[in-house]
């Protein structure tokens, strides 16, 4: 083992940090953009996310029994699928249930558990108990070789690149657009938006709307890195959870800074000490930094 | 099979008795008796000097009595008619010799019209025909002989339709992977639908949900996965290995094989990976004489081995010995791929993938890694084969067989075999009746129900996966006993 074998690893093991930040970041966004601005906590985050993968997995299939020529190219159209289809369920929810509840935010809770399980339930009808993983394109597969000793993924390049893509739409979106504007002011103060003339339940069905699309092309992300069953949605929404409330809840950029400590903490940790040690460790850093700020990192100053 | 006794060979038996010269042989008159007809009127038995009388008997029964009288010397028979008489089985004992054997089968069954028409096709239907039509309906089959293969064939078909002639019914019930479910599940099961046993669970966790409902109302269950062992039950079959089974002989491969010093256990954070990497540590430290460099969990669905990866190959093990399960498993796999660590830099042998995993993980993620387990789909008997054929048939060309799969289908057989062996349902008697029970139609070869534990004997194969997803099977030990508590390793 001599010093450039090490620094090597130091290397890669800086991306490997890196990589579970862009991970953890693409499954918080939504999240945060639903439970932030809209004060509802979608326990039904995990399953969107399911149904971008379940998409992704759909449209490989599709492409490999169909039209094989597409296969290098099908996944970029397979993410904006992805999109569109949990962006459409989103707004679906928001009609038909969640405006309703809009009073209540524990009956919220509830209501998106439910509709969680039932989500679980139809994946397992449809696809079946099994996990199942949709044929990737050449270019996603391998590694990126700078040094001899140095390998780089690229799926975890890909996934980098598109949070990063992704956190930068979503931030234009919000404070360069009319709409961003509108769904600011509807944050700060509903009845007087209401009374300038905003649409606020346009602004909330579009932002839930949109917060679910965010969670289905991080599913459509994950069919790199992981395989996806009914439960898969029900082991991400933990994580995401963990992302939203320690960066303050109603902030995007307490997400992004808390996604980026969480997975640093964890990657490290992980490589001193070992698996579920690492784990212990950085929730109990969570826990510990929540109980000294339980607004999180990055309280938002909202009127209440 | 049917087979006519050429005149060379009576010949030497009868010429004491035979004072004429006319050699009486006997046929019945149907197609069997083809042979010995057809010489006859064609000459061959005058083109070589012997003077033959055939005579027309009206059946078996009647040609059997015949040679044992001796008045005739020979005939066509079926093959088990000459055993039977040879041996006295319901008649005198006669010595006896065949000649040549003429044909090998092609028997049918055929079934009335009468019964086609009430919608009898095979056993399963017949059985239900016949329970539809009541008490006062006797049906009456026959077969020619009662010691022909025809008669055990019609016996064994007719058998097919239930055991110690009862109908099977099948109740199918989903525990949605959700541990009391499970418990529930099986309660209604043993309580409400009063099932003879129970063929499931998968995971450790549903099983241990539904051990004491099974326990308490004396239920029977088999089991199909690979599990961390130290446990036993009445009331509980293992048809799959038992820790032990599936880790030391694999271990053993491993360490003589590529001449491997030190491992990197790799497991999924719950009780059957721990428990495994315990036994494989054990043995790796006491018995092979190596090291553990590392041994680490994770939390099951995790999916970023990033930091993991980088220990590798900080570490350098010569064998990274996996236990990883579920969704975590492509995950791991395809980072290792990406990572640069593949077959030919790196040995791994793992306990936790089989043809199942590999559909999911992809067969390019493993090509080169072996697993340990005690079946493979490309295992090469006439059982699997048939098995294998028959899978497709029922559940598709694209479907595949892994070690788990064939374990479950273990399970109807030796409870059948059991169940027959006590001549009844009742769960106390199967329990005790198991010891034992053998299965030599098993996909994997043999398996025989242990005399003490209710686990079975069973072989360890190393498997050398390739792309399209199967397996090469490069080892196969001997039958390896059962040992759900294995001392000096716990």
């Amino acid at each position: 083992m001599n010093l450039q074998e090490l620094w090597s690893i130091f290397i890669m093991q800086g991306f490997a940090g890196i990589s579970l930040f862009s991970v953890l970041l693409l499954m918080g966004l939504g999240l945060a953009l639903i439970f932030g601005q809209m004060g509802v906590i979608n326990m039904a985050h995990g399953e969107f996310m399911a149904l971008g993968a379940y998409t992704t997995y759909l449209c490989s299939t599709l492409v490999q029994d169909h039209a094989p020529s597409l296969l290098p190219i099908y996944f970029p159209i397979a993410i904006v699928l992805a999109f569109i289809l949990s962006a459409a369920l989103g707004a679906l929810v928001e009609w038909g249930m969640i405006r309703h509840l809009y009073k209540r935010p524990l009956d919220t809770l509830l209501a998106t558990w439910g509709l969680s399980l039932i989500l679980q339930q139809t994946y397992r009808s449809i696809f079946g108990a099994r996990e199942v993983t949709p044929t990737l394109p050449e270019w996603l597969m391998g590694s990126f070789k700078p040094t001899e000793s140095i390998d780089i993924p690229i799926n975890g390049v890909f996934v980098l690149l598109l949070a990063g893509a992704v956190t930068g739409s979503l931030l234009l979106f919000m404070f360069k657009t009319a709409f961003g504007l509108r769904l600011r002011a509807t944050v700060q103060n509903r009845l007087m938006s209401g009374a300038v003339g905003i649409n606020t339940k346009m602004v909330d069905r579009l932002a839930f709307s949109v917060g679910c699309g965010i969670a289905g092309i991080a599913g459509a992300a994950f069919t790199t890195i992981g395989s996806t069953g009914p439960d898969s949605g029900s082991r991400y929404i933990v994580d995401a959870f963990l992302v939203v409330v320690f960066g303050g809840a109603a902030n995007l950029f307490g997400s992004v800074v808390s996604a980026l400590g969480i997975a640093q903490a964890q990657s490290i940790l992980e490589f001193f000490l070992e698996g579920t040690k690492g784990k212990v460790a950085t929730l109990l850093f969570i826990v510990v930094v929540l109980m000294f700020r339980p607004q999180g990192l990055f309280p938002s100053k909202v009127r209440s | 099979m049917k087979k006519p006794q050429p005149h060379s060979a009576t010949r030497a038996r009868v010429r004491p008795v035979a004072q004429s010269h006319d050699f009486r042989l006997g046929f019945v008159p149907m197609i069997d008796g083809a042979p010995v007809i057809v010489a006859h009127e064609m000459g061959l038995f005058r083109k070589f000097g012997v003077r033959v009388r055939l005579g027309r008997e009206a059946g078996w029964a009647s040609i059997r009595d015949r040679l044992i009288h001796q008045e005739i010397v020979g005939a066509h028979a079926p093959a088990s008619m000459a055993f039977a008489l040879r041996c006295g089985l319901g008649s005198l004992a006669v010595p006896c010799l065949t000649a040549i054997v003429l044909a090998h089968n092609g028997s049918a069954i055929t079934l009335s019209q009468t019964l086609k028409r009430a919608g009898a096709v095979d056993p399963l239907s017949l059985a239900e025909v016949v329970r539809r039509s009541g008490a006062s309906r006797r049906y009456r089959f026959a077969a020619v002989f009662e010691y022909a293969t025809q008669h055990v064939n019609l016996r064994r078909w007719l058998a097919a339709g239930g055991v110690l002639g009862r109908q099977i019914k099948v109740i199918k019930e989903d525990g949605a992977s959700d541990w009391p479910t499970f418990a529930e599940k099986a309660k209604k099961l043993l309580v409400k639908d009063k099932v003879a046993s129970v063929f499931g669970c998968w995971t450790s966790a549903s099983r241990k949900a539904v051990l004491p409902v099974f326990e308490k109302e004396n239920g029977m269950l088999y089991y199909p996965t690979f599990y961390e062992g130290l446990e036993q039950s009445k009331n509980v079959i293992y048809t799959g290995q038992e820790a032990t089974q599936q880790i030391i002989a694999g271990l053993d491969w491993i360490a003589k094989e590529k001449k491997a010093k030190t491992f990197y256990l790799i497991g999924s954070d719950y009780i059957w990976p721990r428990t495994s990497a315990k036994i494989a540590r054990k043995h790796i430290e006491n018995v092979l004489k190596g090291t553990v460099v590392g041994e680490e969990f994770y939390a099951l669905g995790h999916t970023q081995f990033g930091s993991l990866i980088n220990k590798i190959k900080l570490k350098k093990p010569d064998v990274i010995y996996a236990i990883v399960v579920g969704g975590s498993n492509v995950s791991f796999y395809k980072q290792l791929k990406a990572a640069g660590i593949t077959s030919d830099k790196q040995t791994l042998l793992t306990i936790s993938v089989t043809e199942d995993e590999v559909l999911g993980i992809g067969g390019e993620n493993l090509t080169g890694f072996y697993s340990a387990m005690k079946y493979f789909q490309s295992q090469d008997n006439p059982n699997n084969a048939a098995f294998v054929k028959a899978f497709k048939e029922k559940y598709g060309e694209k479907s595949v067989i892994g070690d788990v799969t064939q374990a479950g289908y273990l399970g109807p057989w030796l409870w059948k075999a059991t169940v027959e062996k006590a001549g009844s349902f009742d769960v106390d008697k199967i329990a005790a009746a198991s010891s034992g029970v053998e299965f030599k139609g098993a996909p994997e070869g043999y398996v025989r129900i242990h005399d003490t534990n209710h686990h079975l004997w069973s072989k360890l194969r190393i498997g050398q996966w390739s792309t399209d997803g199967q397996a090469k099977v490069l080892y196969e030990s001997a039958l390896i006993e059962p040992d759900p508590f294995p001392k000096g390793y716990q």
